[in-house]
């Protein structure tokens, strides 16, 4: 129990110092967003002849971004953090005009219908090929495969992006161009509506299956081979054991275990990634309003995006070291083991 | 080796600070001595890459890149606007093979001079890195306890922030243009990775006799990490820092894609961002297609040669391997500082 407590508060700290940095570095960077919105404001005030009132501008600064920039660092931070856990007030975007909260809640859900479905199939695949190239060493099949893999691994995933998208969308009109659904189906649990988000879907969580299978197969396949190797495996081929037996229960299974903390891992990586597979495709997930706030300096709009992304991360990790002890019996709760 | 007859009549002495081997060695001339260092530090490791596919091919291509980005600069001259027609189409004429762009810019020229700032980026990034990373992870790794903790939490934080959208944000903040600081940007969520993975190397090495021989006569941690622990690692760190070296250059030319990061020199990804925006490549490859698709080649290929330059690399660094193509291989082993 003790090691789940330990290792929860680990998460929360290293959760809030990486929020903590960033906020820092927001703040403290010269020509951040605070800084030019108070530049801009100063100016304006010139323009008009008046006065520079210092606490007038601190308080408009306030009220836009959420941040007073006469407070010191920490005490805005804390306020920031409590403001967000109390009241789920994550300020107010300056491009949309919209709780940040809102904006977020409305496109996370999108994100994670492509990131989960793009996981799935890209970490299937990769155990498949890679115990089928260990199962097959040294045959065709498995020089085959590995150049394949090796291909597949030089091209990064927005160039399969582009590439699908030119083709498939726009000079064969298999799948739509861009956008989240068909701006003529009423949301809602009608087959057309489904149907609809699910061909604006299918390039972008086959660019995401991308990001999850191309590294994984080649180490995946490494590991079975060793696996391969062992005496429990030669015992149970000779107590005369199917092959597909021996291949899910005895081979894959222990393969597994090694890269099962380092998929967790990437799952985080695909929700990072989502950030230009959704600007590629035009669809408005988390990553797509990220990207706009952060090239427009939409301030809370980032951080709160930024929240998101870095909670994605840390539960990812967790989840991978608390249920690691579900698929090897033998780590008990995980507490002596490397996580990575 | 002792009591061998010397031409003096005499026989060799076995002394406390030194066996007769030492004495040999001196005796050795200059000239040989250099021989031997080459064939056994240059020669048979090149003998053992060409014999291997995949070092053979990605050597070449790796050269190929580092003289595209050094010679061919000084070769080929530099893109103008206006040098030809606008859009001709790849391998239409002799003076533009691959075809010009909206304002009449050639492709090929455009290629080759974008070289050196990839390389560059590449260069940055997998030096700062594997820097840290090797920095941290052997520390930690071999110090362990409180420094260990500390390290680990650090590199746990880094973690935790998710990796393209805190990139972003920070070119947001920062708009570098030097390509040596956007290396070193993007380098950072790469090192915490390879850091915990050194670090649980150096935990099995650090148990080694050979280590603890050398801890007990005193020598200093620096001396032993950088002596005795690094050079074990050495082929590791140098595979991990190929795959390092293709992340950065696939992240870079993503955020130049996107259009997050500023550029005052044309590079492969705001190359493909201008086909983007102003040819419409995607939608009408037909007229810029070729003005996204080289720069594509040209960036997928360069990571196909550094993956497979890596993965060959694991055979240079085999021992058995190198002691069999060597030609010097019985007294290489014997030239290596007995352990002591």
């Amino acid at each position: 129990m003790s090691y789940y407590i330990r290792r929860l508060t680990q998460a929360a700290i290293s959760f809030v110092a990486g929020l903590f940095l960033t906020f820092t570095l927001y703040r403290l960077v010269p020509g951040g967003p605070v800084d030019a919105i108070m530049a801009q404001r100063i100016q304006d005030m010139r323009e008009q002849g008046g006065a520079i009132n210092q606490r007038e501008i601190a308080q408009m600064v306030e009220s836009l971004t959420g941040v007073n920039p006469d407070q010191p660092i920490p005490v805005a931070f804390y306020e920031y953090i409590r403001d967000i856990v109390l009241y789920q007030d994550f300020g107010e975007s300056i491009l949309y005009q919209d709780p940040v909260f809102d904006i977020l809640f409305r496109a996370i859900p999108w994100s994670m219908f492509l990131s989960i479905y793009g996981i799935m199939l890209g970490f299937t695949a990769t155990i498949l090929v890679g115990v089928i190239m260990a199962w097959k060493e040294g045959t065709k099949i498995d020089t085959g495969a590995t150049v394949l893999v090796m291909v597949m691994r030089s091209i990064p995933y927005y160039v399969a992006a582009i590439a699908m998208l030119s083709f498939l969308g726009f000079q064969w009109g298999l799948f739509p161009t861009g956008g989240r659904a068909p701006p003529a189906a009423d949301p809602g649990f009608n087959l057309e509506f489904m149907i609809g988000i699910t061909q604006h879907a299918a390039l972008p969580i086959l660019s995401n299956f991308i990001v999850g299978f191309a590294g994984g197969a080649l180490g995946m396949r490494a590991l079975t081979v060793r696996v391969i190797g062992a005496d429990y495996l030669r015992s149970a081929r000779l107590r005369g054991l199917k092959s597909n037996r021996i291949l899910t229960r005895y081979l894959t299974r222990n393969a597994i275990l090694p890269i099962y903390t380092g998929f967790m891992i990437g799952i985080a990586a695909i929700f990072s990634s989502n950030v230009v597979t959704e600007e590629i495709f035009q669809y408005q997930g988390a990553g797509w309003y990220l990207l706009r706030a952060a090239v427009q300096q939409d301030y809370p709009l980032v951080m709160g995006a930024f929240v998101f992304f870095a909670g994605i991360t840390v539960l990812g990790i967790l989840i991978a070291d608390f249920t690691y002890g579900l698929i090897d019996p033998r780590a008990g709760s995980g507490a002596s083991r490397e996580s990575f | 080796m002792s009591g061998e007859p010397q031409s003096d009549g005499g026989v060799t002495q076995e002394s406390i600070f030194g066996t007769s081997e030492d004495a040999e060695r001196q005796r050795t001339p200059p000239a040989e001595r250099i021989r031997r260092a080459f064939d056994f530090y240059i020669a048979t490791p090149f003998r053992v890459a060409w014999s291997d596919w995949r070092t053979r091919i990605g050597g070449i291509g790796v050269l190929f890149y580092i003289l595209m980005g050094t010679v061919g600069v000084v070769v080929i001259g530099q893109p103008q606007m206006n040098e030809g027609p606008r859009y001709v189409g790849p391998f239409q004429t002799m003076e533009h093979p691959l075809g010009t762009t909206n304002m009449g810019t050639d492709i090929l020229k455009q290629l080759v001079h974008s070289t050196p700032t990839m390389l560059k980026m590449a260069l940055a990034g997998v030096v700062f890195s594997v820097g840290v990373a090797v920095l941290v992870g052997m520390i930690s790794g071999y110090k362990g306890g409180t420094v260990d903790t500390v390290l680990m939490t650090v590199s746990d934080i880094f973690i935790t922030l998710p990796g393209l959208p805190l990139i972003i944000v920070l070119a947001a903040i920062f708009s570098p243009e030097d390509p040596f600081i956007v290396g070193t940007i993007i380098a950072i969520n790469q090192w915490p990775r390879l850091a915990r993975q050194l670090r649980s190397q150096v935990i099995a090495l650090r148990e080694e006799d050979y280590v603890e021989a050398a801890r007990s006569i005193g020598l200093s941690t620096p001396t032993i990490v950088g002596q005795e622990l690094l050079p074990k690692l050495a082929p590791f760190i140098l595979i991990t820092a190929g795959g390092a070296s293709v992340a950065i250059i696939f992240q870079s030319v993503a955020l130049y894609f996107i259009g997050v990061l500023p550029y005052d020199t044309s590079n492969w990804g705001v190359m493909m961002q201008l086909a983007y925006e102003q040819g419409n490549a995607i939608a009408s490859p037909q007229r810029a297609g070729h003005w996204l698709f080289f720069p594509l080649v040209t960036l997928s290929g360069m990571a196909f040669v550094t993956i497979l330059f890596a993965q060959g690399l694991d055979r240079v660094f085999n021992p058995r391997l190198l002691a069999r193509h060597s030609k010097t291989a019985s007294e290489a082993e014997e030239e290596e500082p007995g352990g002591l």
